[in-house]
């Protein structure tokens, strides 16, 4: 690991006491960028350290909106959410991502801005033009089972790994930012990320003193939620494909849905498309069908990743029918339920 | 607050910045008990108790731990004693070469605390989880090369059993 220097931060105006923002980086739970800095994929000279920041651990609540602090753990939220049945999938999500000892660690911005499991972003030996602008792409005909296939470009084929993020771009999260100069905003989480082209290496539209001070959530009625991750474990492993379902039926007609992909987009997914065709329709398995094929026709694979599209497919179409089944059943049914 | 208190014993920070929890354990306080097997988070073997939640200690810079209270292994037993969960650990026969050992302790143990709190799994939203299920998710943080998974899940459900009756 390359040596820092460190700035600890107590309070989110003191952004603006930090000299510079010139390779440095916010350090939360440090899972993901400990890993990548003993990698030396990431090389801050300076780290902006986040534990001190004790307003950031709360979440707060209002009667249309939940706020969770930037510094809330993947546990604490977790544990918040499955006693909300409005963001339950919320819940269902996280609680399926990592291991109860990273979950205890892991917090909500951190969870975020998680970058990608790509091995070759991991080799430091491999091109890599996230890693290295300009290098190239050698998972683009090297071994790329797990990379996307929704979103990405001749330049970056990266999957994004959070579970969290796909739940949070299906429930319409919001993230709250503030940068060094005290400007505050408000991006919705389906605009944080920034799709590939050929600047791979920047993934947000965040800049560099830019802190992530919050995410909130409102507190709508979603019907009956489900997160459904595919992967190859049953525990400790990313998705291969997931869903992020939440649908309200009323009287055999999809009234609403909010749907989002993890593990084949680029950033994680929202089925826009597939929202748009199902909305206002009659729920028929013939339907969630062409929903998908709607979705996934600028779907495109690598090779080792081809299966995700079938699979992705066959996930989506058991999932809606999963919902809509248990909508027809308990009409007004708020909250996640578990599919096989 | 620029200490740490592990295992009831107070130490100052190391100097620099990039020490892991584990490697200051290991390299600055002979502290071997938590062990390395991946150093990325990966296995679990570093498991230790932070304020009394689980982590990897491997991914933790411990100059962000000012202030806070680890318990390793090391610091399980009292006096003569061993913790119950080692107990059942030896009774059970739930380790073979040894090396998950205290991270599979270490997590049990929190494991419990865990149900106490009712703090729920992912399996929590299958009306039919059983038991032994949500154990195997909840222990899912610690593998074993050894493949003592099942013992291991023996001894820890019947510490977490005891103390549900
Ligand atoms: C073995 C392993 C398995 C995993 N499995 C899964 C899985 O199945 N599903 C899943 O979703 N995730 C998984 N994870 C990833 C894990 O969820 C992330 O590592 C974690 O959520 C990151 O949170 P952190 O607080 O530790 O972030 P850090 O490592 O501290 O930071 C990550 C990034 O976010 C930036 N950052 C942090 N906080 C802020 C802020 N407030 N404002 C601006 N920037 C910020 C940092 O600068 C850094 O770039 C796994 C991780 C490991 C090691
Ligand atoms: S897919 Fe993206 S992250 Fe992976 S090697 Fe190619 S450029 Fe790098
Ligand atoms: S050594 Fe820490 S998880 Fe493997
Ligand atoms: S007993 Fe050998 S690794 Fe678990």
């Amino acid at each position: 690991m390359k040596p820092f220097s460190v700035f600890s931060l107590q309070d989110k105006q003191d952004l603006s006491k930090v000299a510079s923002f010139e390779h440095s980086r916010f350090l939360a739970g440090g899972t993901n960028l400990v890993d990548l800095m003993k990698h030396q994929i990431e090389e801050p000279d300076q780290i902006v350290d986040l534990s001190g920041w004790q307003e950031a651990h709360q979440i707060s609540e209002s009667d249309h909106k939940v706020t969770i602090g930037a510094l809330v753990t993947n546990t604490e939220l977790a544990d918040f959410a499955y006693r909300q049945p409005t963001l339950s999938l919320l819940s269902q999500a996280l609680l399926a991502g990592a291991t109860v000892q990273l979950r205890n660690r892991a917090t909500t911005g951190g969870n975020l801005l998680q970058r990608t499991r790509c091995y070759y972003f991991y080799d430091t030996t491999k091109a890599c033009n996230k890693r290295e602008p300009g290098s190239g792409c050698a998972a683009l005909d090297g071994f790329n089972r797990i990379h996307a296939v929704l979103g990405t470009s001749e330049h970056c084929i990266a999957s994004h790994p959070s579970d969290m993020a796909t739940a949070m771009t299906a429930l319409d999260a919001t993230v709250h930012t503030m940068n060094a100069a005290g400007e505050v905003r408000h991006i919705p989480v389906r605009e944080l990320y920034t799709l590939p082209g050929d600047t791979p290496h920047i993934e947000t539209q965040l800049g560099a003193d830019e802190l992530i001070t919050a995410v909130s959530i409102n507190k709508t009625a979603r019907g009956t939620q489900i997160y459904q991750k595919v992967r190859d474990r049953s525990s400790y492993a990313f998705a291969l494909v997931s869903v992020a379902c939440a649908m309200h039926v009323k009287d055999g007609i999809i009234e609403n849905i909010n749907l989002a992909f993890g593990g084949v987009g680029s950033r994680p997914w929202h089925a826009k498309s597939a929202e748009d065709y199902l909305r206002g329709k009659s729920a028929t398995e013939a339907l969630f069908s062409q929903a998908a094929d709607v979705e996934l026709s600028a779907a495109k694979g690598s090779g080792g990743n081809d299966f995700k599209i079938p699979m992705l497919k066959r996930t989506l179409v058991h999932v809606l029918g999963q919902a809509a089944s248990h909508q027809q059943q308990h009409p007004d049914h708020e909250g996640a339920i578990h599919v096989r | 607050m620029s200490s740490i208190t592990i295992n009831g014993q107070t130490h100052g920070l190391p100097q620099d910045p990039r020490t892991t929890l584990l490697d200051f354990m290991h390299q600055h306080l002979q502290l071997f008990g938590a062990k390395k097997g991946c150093d990325h988070g990966q296995c679990g073997a570093c498991t230790v108790l932070v304020d009394g939640e689980r982590m990897n200690a491997c991914l933790l810079l411990t100059f962000q731990l000012a202030g806070k209270s680890i318990v390793t292994i090391e610091g399980l037993a009292s006096d003569d004693e061993l913790h119950p969960l080692q107990q059942a650990f030896i009774d059970n026969d739930a380790f073979q070469c040894g090396f998950c050992t205290s991270g599979q302790i270490c997590s049990g143990v929190a494991l419990k605390s865990e149900l106490e709190k009712n703090r729920p799994s992912t399996l929590w939203f299958d009306p039919d989880y059983t038991k032994t299920e949500d154990v195997k998710e909840r222990l899912s943080g610690n593998l074993c090369r050894c493949g003592a998974y099942p013992h291991i899940i023996d001894a820890v459900s019947i510490c977490t059993d005891e103390q549900e009756a």
